[in-house]
């Protein structure tokens, strides 16, 4: 019973790939064609993510994540979750966890929130993609501009957050992950 | 390529600890197979939902709707799109290409591909599990905000 209610939704959905399949087939294979290739994204970088994230917590301990990614970090700290998400693999989904575990060793909420900018837009491997499919101009406009908006936004979002709700942050997602 | 190299990596990181630490190693491990079943509720629906959605949808009708005569209205609509749609930069890069090729604008196609990666409406539920309602639509509301402003410095240099 607490299986069937966790995943309700999952099996909803599934419920009407199933009857797309069983009454619209071409429409229904293509869906289920495409969600395979969206669980084989998955499964390609979520597996050793997730373990990642499980070493990072027993070996990393907070003092550490406090001095490189904390409230007194300043630019370090953003030159450091650059870095980080420049390097990333994986779609947005995937940042989450790595963020909610930088926070559970409390990382500075702007820091965590630029990461995720970064890791959406300027992922490198992506950005040499990006610069083969569209070209420079657009490419650099992209990234300066919108990673620009993300630290500036960053700052601002954190600002807007009361002591209360930090705090409530950091209680979420270090739950999250544990 | 970039999935070996992640494997590879976590494996070598993971035989590592377990030579210094097997204990620390399998609490590493349960907390790694607990954060994803955590996560995979929020996930399952995602994928099937985003999967039954795109199978909708073709080609030839988005790069009309994104045309380089759509002017301000294909710009929201490929914000629109991007934002709700959901698939790897290594498929959408390619798409917006052909979408170009077909007739799509530089600013509709920048709304679309900036929005997809930044902007993430279906993964929502996901990022408010983790950081909260406020900060969830906040940031995603940022996002937004770079995503228009991209939009429009693409339109003004007349790319």
């Amino acid at each position: 019973m607490k299986l069937f209610k966790t995943h309700l939704y999952a099996i909803l959905v599934v419920l009407l790939l199933i009857l797309l399949i069983i009454f619209k087939p071409d429409v229904g294979m293509k869906a289920l064609d495409l969600s395979a290739s969206n669980f084989m994204d998955m499964f390609s970088v979520l597996p050793p993510i997730m373990l990642l994230i499980g070493l990072l917590d027993v070996w990393i301990p907070k003092e550490v994540m406090i001095k490189y990614l904390g409230e007194k970090s300043g630019l370090k700290g953003i030159g450091i979750v650059f870095l980080l998400g420049a390097l990333a693999a994986g779609p947005l989904y995937a940042a989450f966890p790595v963020a909610a575990i930088l926070l559970k060793k409390n990382a500075r909420i702007a820091n965590v929130l630029f990461f995720l900018g970064v890791w959406s837009t300027a992922k490198l491997p992506l950005v040499m993609f990006e610069y083969t499919s569209f070209g420079g101009k657009f490419t650099v406009i992209h990234i300066v501009s919108n990673l620009t908006v993300f630290l500036i936004g960053a700052y601002a979002l954190e600002k807007s957050l009361s002591p209360a709700k930090k705090e409530e942050i950091y209680r979420i997602s270090s739950s999250m992950v544990n | 390529m970039s999935t070996v190299f992640l494997y590879g990596l976590v494996a070598l990181l993971f035989i590592i600890s377990w030579f210094k630490d097997p204990q620390k190693s399998k609490k590493a491990l349960k907390i790694g197979w607990k954060s994803f079943s955590k996560l995979l509720p929020t996930l399952i629906p995602v994928m099937v939902g985003i999967g039954i959605i795109l199978s909708l949808l073709n080609p030839e009708a988005v790069s009309v709707i994104l045309g380089e005569k759509s002017g301000v209205l294909g710009m929201l609509l490929g914000i629109f799109i991007g934002s709700v749609a959901f698939m790897p930069g290594f498929v959408a890069f390619p798409l917006g290409a052909t979408l170009l090729s077909h007739g799509a604008g530089y600013p509709q196609i920048a709304g679309f591909v900036s929005s997809l990666m930044a902007v993430g409406i279906v993964s929502l539920s996901a990022e408010i599990k983790y950081f909260g309602k406020k900060s969830a639509i906040l940031r995603n509301l940022t996002a937004l905000v770079a995503v228009f402003i991209f939009v429009l410095i693409v339109w003004g240099v007349g790319l």
